[in-house]
């Protein structure tokens, strides 16, 4: 894992220490509460329905054992025993007071941790795939490229006020986990088909929101040398000619739609030809730095495969049904990477409790080499543990209530804290999801329906990623009352794509029953093998259109 | 930021978020002055135009001497006794998240048992 140097250190340290001063002249007056938003805002303060809220950035989604820890430690000391993790792999805990703000964030720099950048018009967090350094179809790890982005965008002065926020994802592998198409700027790293060299397929304009759009592509092969020049082009572009006349109009994505992407990308590449590649371009030697942190942890040279693990899966089902859904092959033989569902049936998605927060940091240090990753989907991984080892885990994930085997399947929903928590929602997220999860609880039937990804988000800000959900729910306002709008079709992955709107609006209280026909239309149409979304693409909307036709018909 | 957002239609309390906790607060009577109270069942309800500019101008002073941010009026029914919002989202402040029943006000977050102004 990345470590900070003394400017890294210095840095934060010099943060707390201004944000501290910030808060006192707010506390007496000199600051107004006008100048006062802006400045808490760039330290992930924000002020929601019941409470502040703090955000804490997890960049790449990248957490040690002892940063988690320390996490479980603000939440029990100075929240209520508990975070939310986001869809940006951030930490959220939901009740702070201001007044204690100063000394969290000290707690933090302690363990090499902060909320810059968490919000305001800037970069924000970098993602990346969680599988970063384990999954077998990746060329290479992008946690080095993310961290170096990291770097490059902290405090840029020259994209601190940009038009609008700014979302970076990063992935090293063939499969896309890390929704890299939903992105302002998307980055895959690939190899050249003449060369073998790896560079980058450089995506922009991607995003949901208001305006859901699939990233297009720019470059198709960036020398990896060549990154942050290519970076700043971009960036260059967006923040002289991204509106600022419209807050709705002002990402990037709108400015590549209204250009178009042949412009815009000239744009781009003439910006690049003018740049002084060498002075802005990482020096080797510093990527070098960087990427020794994210070497391989010292594996055991172990067999393929586990006759203790074939045997504890043997003698119990359940033990047999969770490593079948919640384990993920690793690079190295002998290993697997565990997928920690938070999406126990019945609770919110994405909350941990500061005591399951110590048990998962307990874990990753005696199994994981004390590393633990944090999805967009809202679960957390023990990326490097011996086949032999998942037994135990799993005994003492049981005992935690953390070991649904749920990953992939109906039940790991995504939902954004909506209007339970958040100052821009129009309607309630949890316990939408709350419901459809205790609908779809039973293990046979959701083994039956296999992988299908629901994802709710209480505003068309789109913060639980609805536009890419298998199924998609939106929560709105219609004359007074919740209402929720149910999409389909869409796709976070490689395939990225936009669902489309199946029904307008409907009752918080029939909404698992909409979903219970979607399924069924699923189920009873499927061919042998097809996923629910490859049927849904097979067949389009017609037939589960004209099963609410028939709903309606009959009531 | 303004202190005060457009009036809704009356009757109408007022609520803000404290400035350094920031749970919701609501303005109650307090003899011929007004004060903040966790509890919404005191909030003090303005029934004519007179009561909500009494409320306005109570925004206005308290945002200005940094005790509360996002003070706006709201408008309530009243037939319970007690003042409950119409609207959905400003019940969720008098209550808190409807997953989590033992956290908020729902829970007595804040409030005196007896129902005396904490």
């Amino acid at each position: 894992m990345y470590r900070y140097d003394e400017f890294d250190e210095r840095f934060v340290r010099e943060r707390v220490e201004q944000f501290s001063d910030q808060v006192a002249r707010r506390l007496d007056g000199s600051l107004t509460e006008d100048e006062f938003k802006p400045l808490r805002l760039k330290n992930g303060v924000y002020l929601q329905l019941h409470a502040y809220m703090l955000r804490i950035a997890i960049p790449y989604g990248t957490l040690s054992s002892r940063q988690l820890r320390q996490l479980a430690l603000i939440g029990e000391r100075y929240d209520r025993g508990y975070g939310h993790f986001t869809t940006r792999t951030n930490l959220q805990f939901n009740w702070p007071k201001l007044r204690d703000v100063p000394e969290i964030l000290g707690l933090l720099a302690d363990v090499e941790m902060h909320c810059i950048q968490t919000s305001g018009n800037c970069i924000r967090n970098v993602t990346a795939d969680h599988f970063a350094g384990i999954a077998r179809d990746e060329i290479e790890d992008p946690r080095p490229t993310a961290e170096l982005i990291r770097q490059w965008s902290s405090q840029h002065p020259e994209f601190s006020y940009l038009p609008r926020k700014f979302k970076i994802a990063v992935t090293g592998a063939e499969q896309d986990r890390a929704v890299i198409k939903a992105h302002d700027i998307g980055l895959r790293i690939r190899r050249h088909p003449d060369t073998h060299e790896t560079c980058y397929e450089v995506s922009v304009g991607g995003g949901l929101g208001r305006t859901p759009m699939i990233g297009k592509v720019v470059r198709d092969y960036l020398p990896k040398a060549d990154l942050l020049a290519y970076l700043e082009a971009i960036m260059r572009v967006y923040n002289l000619e991204g509106r600022r006349d419209n807050k709705y109009k002002a990402r990037v994505k709108i400015l590549v739609h209204e250009t178009g992407l042949e412009e815009f990308t000239r744009r781009v590449e003439a910006e690049f030809a003018e740049l002084d590649g060498p002075s802005i371009n990482a020096d080797p030697a510093e990527v070098s730095r960087i990427a020794a942190y994210f070497a391989p942890p010292t594996y055991r040279a172990l067999p393929e495969r586990s006759t203790a693990l074939e045997t504890a899966r043997a003698g119990n089902p359940d033990f047999d049904r969770w490593v079948e859904v919640n384990t993920t092959a690793h690079k190295q033989p002998g290993y697997a990477a565990i997928t920690i569902s938070l999406k126990p049936v019945g609770e919110a998605p994405g909350d941990a409790t500061s005591e399951q927060m110590r048990l998962v940091a307990d874990l990753a240090e005696e199994f994981s080499f004390s590393e633990i990753r944090v999805t967009h989907a809202q679960n957390l991984v023990l990326p490097h543990v011996k086949l032999s080892d998942l037994f135990a885990i799993w005994r003492r994930l049981g005992e935690a209530g953390l070991s649904s085997a749920n990953i992939g399947l109906i039940t790991d929903i995504i939902a954004c804290p909506g209007l339970d928590y958040c100052a821009l929602a129009t309607a309630r997220s949890i316990p939408i999801a709350q419901a459809i999860a205790r609908r779809f609880a039973e293990d046979t039937r959701q083994k039956e329906i296999g992988e299908l990804n629901i994802k709710i988000s209480g505003c068309i800000n789109a913060c639980g990623h609805h536009h890419v959900g298998h199924i998609g729910i939106l929560g709105l306002e219609k004359r007074g009352i919740e209402s929720y709008q149910i999409t389909l079709g869409g796709d976070a992955t490689q395939d990225a794509a936009i669902g489309e709107i199946l029904v307008p609006g409907l009752a918080a209280e029939e909404v698992p029953d909409a979903i219970e026909r979607i399924v069924a239309v699923y189920l009873e149409q499927r061919q042998a093998g097809e996923s629910f979304i490859e049927n849904v693409r097979r067949l389009g909307l017609a037939p589960f259109k004209a099963a609410f036709l028939e709903l309606d018909r009959a009531a | 930021m303004a202190a005060v957002a457009k009036r809704p239609a009356l009757p109408a309390i007022l609520l803000a978020n404290d400035l350094l906790d920031g749970d919701v607060v609501f303005a109650s009577a307090a003899g011929e002055t007004l004060a903040w109270t966790r509890d919404p069942a005191l909030a003090l309800v303005a029934d004519d135009d007179t009561g909500a500019e009494r409320l306005e101008a109570f925004a206005v002073s308290e945002f200005a001497a940094q005790r509360v941010v996002d003070a706006y009026l709201v408008d309530v029914e009243t037939s319970t006794g007690r003042p409950v919002p119409r609207h959905y989202r400003e019940r969720m402040k008098t209550l808190g998240p409807s997953n989590r029943r033992d956290l908020g006000k729902q829970a007595g977050e804040g409030i005196a048992p007896s129902g005396q102004r904490a």
